[in-house]
């Protein structure tokens, strides 16, 4: 089985983030850039199912030179090749944008499965797997908690607010995966030093046949207008329980008029 | 005035979520109200009183088994060909997994712009969102095509105003491409009588502290005395002690109720992100040091299998 797993570059969630004061996009040039903490489960995933069944496992990256850093930290995981698009052009693309442009990167590839996480820490947009499989004209299996392979049938187990649905599709497809799927493994050193010399393409938008316009600040659809960090809480009332404090804390939600 | 549409959230076993009832709310602000049922054979009938309660003037209804039987793409192509039909001053969706979705594909076979994850919106299409974990707040705006916005729950107070709604029923018309993924199951987990997390005005949650999966009942007793839902930490679903979809965190869910309970949870980045946007937090913890202890309006350090009998035992007394 062809397989493309969909990673993403984003600062650090256990560390500040912020949008940029010149142009309000997300700051990657101060922060800690790390791969999106789901697209670890979805790499896992994806070697597990070409363990299985066989086939080849592909990172899908676009994002800034800098990106080639958790390209090749995917890559140390056991992946075996990655396409890169990377192009100036492509600096404050939209959410619907960046979807033309995977769509079409995908399109050269040639993946029976596209596996992405379910969500980017950075944005939590939710949106990419859908527009995706919209564009391509494939199923989208979203929020999978287990998916199972079998031939060309994928099964999953969509978890919901109520409870999970199973879902199936035929492949090509693209699934969705949550943090409960799987653990992933960590690189072994032979891996990382196997990572240095695995191909990685880079695929520009004129090698996709995007214009220029279709992306960027120019064929965003969406704008931010302003940002503001909000101010910090501050911490109340602390007391320490010697005895009372479970009748101190009621007294505290009485007078908020919660009991 | 013209209409903003509403896709409403319902279940099967509570009706009309709350999140649809704020967006209804919000819609009155921007034009005239629709809701847009789309489900299975039936589904609007269940709803519609709720819906004109809180002043839908009309409802379409897509109902079929393709919408019920395949995963979003149905419902998307419908919806679609409504926007287009009506051409709406506005689309709200709820800022939940499916809610998303459909905007997604949406977004894509209108070629319009989105915005997720909204608290407010107003008339001139300008959102308010919270990003990165709720540090920052994002003026922003759809400069593509219409607002098409999915509102977070709990960002509005859901008020009533009372309509009569007409009820139109559209054609389902949807193409073997959005038949691609099939819904064989549909499994219902526990979660009793207990409001919905992102929906709940009160949530209580446990984190490593609590110790195991049976201490979890003390986070359930105080939850049902107060009302509230039942959330976990990171470390207290990884631990086992509690499932998955109600871990509350940057990999779970954000919640944004009036009232947030943490019980034996130490407040690293990673749950802050799902929950500090509560409007009042109150932590109980054996380490005083511990984080969460920053962001608690009242804060209580000490052995929560003491704290916690007690405060139940008080708010019992109380009642």
């Amino acid at each position: 089985m062809n397989i493309v797993v969909l990673v993403k570059q984003v600062p650090d969630s256990g560390a500040d983030r912020n949008l940029r004061t010149d142009d309000n996009t997300v700051d990657r040039g101060s922060a800690n850039n790390v791969i999106n903490e789901m697209d670890e489960y979805a790499i896992e995933e994806a070697l597990k199912i070409k363990e299985a069944h066989g086939g080849e496992v592909t990172i899908l990256t676009m994002g800034p030179d800098r990106a080639t850093e958790s390209i090749r930290k995917a890559l140390s995981m056991g992946p075996d090749k990655a396409v890169h698009v990377v192009d100036d052009a492509l600096h404050g693309s939209c959410a619907v944008a960046t979807s033309k442009v995977l769509a079409a990167a995908l399109g050269q590839l040639n993946a029976d499965l596209v596996i992405c996480g379910a969500e980017s820490t950075d944005g939590r947009v939710q949106v990419m797997p859908h527009m995706i499989a919209e564009r391509l004209g494939v199923a989208a299996l979203t929020g999978a908690r287990k998916l199972t392979v079998d031939g060309a049938t994928l099964t999953v187990e969509r978890q919901t607010e109520e409870g999970y649905e199973v879902v199936t599709a035929a492949t090509p497809a693209v699934v969705s995966v949550w943090d409960t799927i799987n653990e992933p493994r960590y690189p072994s050193f032979k891996g990382i030093m196997a990572a240095k010399k695995k191909p990685v393409q880079t695929f520009s938008l004129a090698d996709l046949g995007v214009a220029p316009a279709e992306v960027g600040f120019d064929g965003a659809t969406s704008a931010v207008l302003e940002h503001t960090k909000r101010p910090p809480r501050s911490g109340g009332a602390k007391i320490t329980d010697e005895g009372e404090g479970g009748v101190k804390l009621v007294e505290f939600l009485a007078t908020e008029k919660f009991v | 005035m013209s209409e903003v549409l509403v896709v409403v959230e319902a279940t099967r076993e509570f009706g009309v979520k709350k999140v649809t009832l704020e967006m209804l709310t919000l819609a009155r602000e921007l034009g005239t109200p629709s809701a847009v049922v789309l489900g299975g054979p039936g589904a609007a009938e269940a709803l519609s009183a709720k819906l004109g309660e809180y002043g839908a003037e009309k409802i379409y209804a897509a109902e079929s088994e393709e919408i019920d039987g395949y995963l979003v793409a149905p419902k998307a192509t419908v919806l679609a060909e409504l926007v287009k039909r009506v051409q709406p001053a506005a689309v709200l969706l709820a800022s939940a997994q499916e809610g998303k979705e459909i905007a997604a594909r949406l977004a894509v076979k209108l070629d319009n712009g989105i915005l997720t994850d909204v608290v407010g919106l107003d008339a001139d299409g300008t959102a308010t969102q919270v990003a990165f974990a709720g540090s920052t707040i994002v003026k922003s705006k759809v400069t593509r095509g219409l607002p098409l916005v999915t509102v977070r729950p709990n960002s509005v107070n859901p008020t009533p105003a009372p309509a009569t709604p007409a009820v139109e029923q559209l054609t389902v018309a949807v193409t073997d491409t959005d038949k691609l993924a099939k819904v064989v199951d549909r499994v219902a987990e526990q979660r009793g009588s207990r409001p919905e997390l992102t929906e709940a005005g009160i949530v209580v949650s446990g984190g490593r502290g609590v110790g195991n999966a049976d201490n979890f009942k003390l986070v359930e007793e105080l939850a049902d005395l107060l009302g509230g839902a039942v959330g976990a930490s990171r470390a207290a679903v990884d631990s086992g002690y509690y499932p998955h979809q109600f871990q509350v965190g940057q990999t779970g869910k954000t919640v944004s109720p009036q009232l947030y309970v943490a019980l034996g949870i130490s407040g690293a980045i990673q749950h802050r992100a799902g929950m500090q946007t509560s409007k009042t937090i109150v932590a109980v913890n054996k380490d005083g040091e511990a984080p969460i202890f920053e962001l608690a309006d009242f804060g209580v350090v000490g052995d929560l299998f003491k704290i916690v009998p007690q405060a139940a035992e008080e708010i019992r007394k109380r009642k």
